[in-house]
């Protein structure tokens, strides 16, 4: 039911892990089916220079995790910010229909690590952001 | 991956041998039809009335107290359906549990989206029913109990005898699933005292799209599936008699092989095994169970994510975990016990058969700590 790119992630997730010194943390939980994803950034000049996360839930949820840190590592603030959940499930060549909303998890995780960030630097993160933090998908346990 | 172990036979079952031998020339030569006169029908119908008598004999009924059903779902949509009709004047009022099957609770919805009013009895944290709750419950208007006989994700034994007991003393009737308990435990339908009891055959070492429903004498239970008259009148559609044949030889395999004191050493071991992982809890009843059923919650893991790992190592298994559910509910059963939702969502269940062994076992317990420990190091509930 998984594709082997899913499998791959799955089986050998990148950048798992506590990050103790990070500079912003995101948490949201599944509305769903109860699951609960974390991502820690290290950020620089408005630049991600590393990541960490952790999850518990299904295998589409560890990797919608593990690529969705991939493709923020690296990226400024900005463009970590246009991550959708389509393009993350797109990178790992799809995902079943009925584990869509992971890949919503890891958009949201990455939104709310980014909220994080700002709120610390004092800056209003809405209009950055572009997301309340209370839809479906974190199920507004922001 | 090449050597499979297989630990999901609550989910479907090993064609035994025997089944396919006895099977084999009704899927070859001996194709008649059961109604035709001629002798190559007549040879089907006398492979049917046999397997209705092996079934009888296990069961201690009379073979025409047993009839062929499509499946275990089937059975129970029969059993519950028409027995609530014969009582019609009675009232409309059903007992059941809240750690049925989906074939008993659905059916049971549906006939409370119609006009039923249904009790369920809430189990205890070992999935247990109390006898005194179900004495409670019963009312005037009470036409049927219906509670299975053994659970499939946590393999609890119910006291089915003593339910069995209070409905006949209160005329009520009573039907069980006893889906999971058939050919494993002993199931003598008058040791039982129920009324109506389903069963399927691939959970024994049948082939599946077979089940059977016991219906005592003298219930003149309408039938579910209108035709041309087979099964007597009461289940109609030309007979399948490979599946039938099948089942019936299963079970007479299944039970030359009970007690299954073996399953039992197996299942012991790998329960004892398994829960020196820690944060690893049994689920369902320590000392009433199924000898083929070991059930576990993980703290702070999720449910399909293990089955994928174990998956890797050949290990088929299954979970009562949200995101292997297609609701994305965790089990009902599993809530039922008492789990919160994040407990019962690092459900694993491993179900065995004669066809395991101590190497099966011991590769299992070889594998699993390392798997949990795995995904535990990526949980975010996970402390260490
Ligand atoms: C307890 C129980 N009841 C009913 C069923 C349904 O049986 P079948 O698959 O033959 O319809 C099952 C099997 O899934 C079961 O475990
Ligand atoms: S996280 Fe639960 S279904 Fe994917």
């Amino acid at each position: 039911m998984y594709s082997e790119k899913v499998m791959e992630h799955f089986t050998n997730p990148r950048n798992v892990g506590n990050m103790p010194d990070a500079d912003a943390v995101g948490e949201v939980g599944n509305a769903k089916c109860g699951d609960i994803m974390k991502i820690f950034l290290k950020v620089d000049n408005d630049v991600i220079t590393d990541v960490r996360f952790q999850t518990f839930g299904c295998g589409a949820a560890v990797a919608t995790s593990s690529i969705a840190t991939e493709m923020v590592k690296g990226k400024t603030i900005s463009d970590a910010l246009s991550i959708t959940n389509k393009a993350v499930a797109d990178a790992l060549d799809g995902l079943p229909s009925a584990k869509m909303h992971c890949s919503v998890l890891a958009e949201q995780a990455i939104k709310a690590a980014i909220t994080d960030y700002y709120e610390k630097q004092g800056i209003d993160p809405t209009s950055h952001v572009g997301c309340d933090m209370q839809c479906e998908g974190c199920g507004g346990s922001h | 991956m090449d050597k499979i172990v297989y630990l999901d036979n609550a989910a479907t079952t090993r064609i035994s041998k025997r089944a396919i031998d006895a099977m084999m020339p009704f899927l070859t030569e001996d194709y008649g039809n059961p109604s035709s006169l001629y002798s190559l029908g007549q040879k089907s119908k006398v492979a049917l009335e046999n397997a209705r008598k092996t079934v009888a004999e296990v069961l201690g009924s009379r073979p025409d107290e047993v009839y062929f059903t499509g499946s275990g779902t089937e059975s129970i949509n029969w059993a519950i359906k028409s027995a609530i009709k014969l009582k019609q004047d009675k009232g409309k009022h059903i007992i059941s549990s809240n750690i049925e099957h989906p074939a008993v609770k659905n059916t049971l919805k549906y006939l409370g989206d119609n006009g039923y009013d249904i009790t369920y009895l809430e189990s205890d944290k070992h999935g247990q029913i109390s006898l005194d709750a179900l004495r409670s419950s019963l009312r005037s208007d009470t036409v049927l109990i219906s509670v299975m006989t053994a659970n499939n994700e946590i393999g609890t034994i119910l006291p089915i005898a003593e339910i069995g007991k209070l409905a006949r003393e209160r005329e009520v009737l009573f039907h069980t699933d006893a889906v999971q308990a058939v050919g494993h435990i002993p199931t003598d339908v008058n040791e039982l005292n129920v009324d109506l009891l389903s069963f399927s055959g691939h959970k024994l070492g049948g082939i599946k799209g077979v089940g059977a429903l016991y219906v005592k004498k003298g219930l003149l239970l309408q039938p579910l599936i209108h035709g041309g008259g087979q099964e007597r009148g009461k289940r109609s559609g030309t007979e399948n008699i490979p599946g039938i044949v099948s089942l019936a030889a299963a079970l007479e395999d299944a039970v030359g092989h009970m007690p299954l004191r073996e399953v039992t050493r197996l299942r012991d071991k790998l329960i004892s095994g398994v829960l020196k992982i820690p944060r690893t809890h049994l689920t369902g009843d320590p000392i009433n169970r199924l000898p083929g059923i070991a059930s576990f919650v993980f703290e702070c893991i999720e449910g399909e994510s293990l089955l994928l790992l174990l998956n890797q190592h050949g290990i088929c298994a299954s979970s009562g975990s949200a995101c292997s559910s297609d609701s994305l509910d965790p089990s009902h059963v599993l809530l039922a016990l008492g789990l919160s939702h994040e407990t019962a969502h690092g459900s694993l269940r491993l179900s065995l058969s004669v066809d395991n062994t101590d190497e099966d076992i011991d590769f299992t317990l070889e594998k699993l700590p390392g798997i949990v420990e795995k995904l535990r190091m990526m949980s975010p509930l996970w402390n260490g």
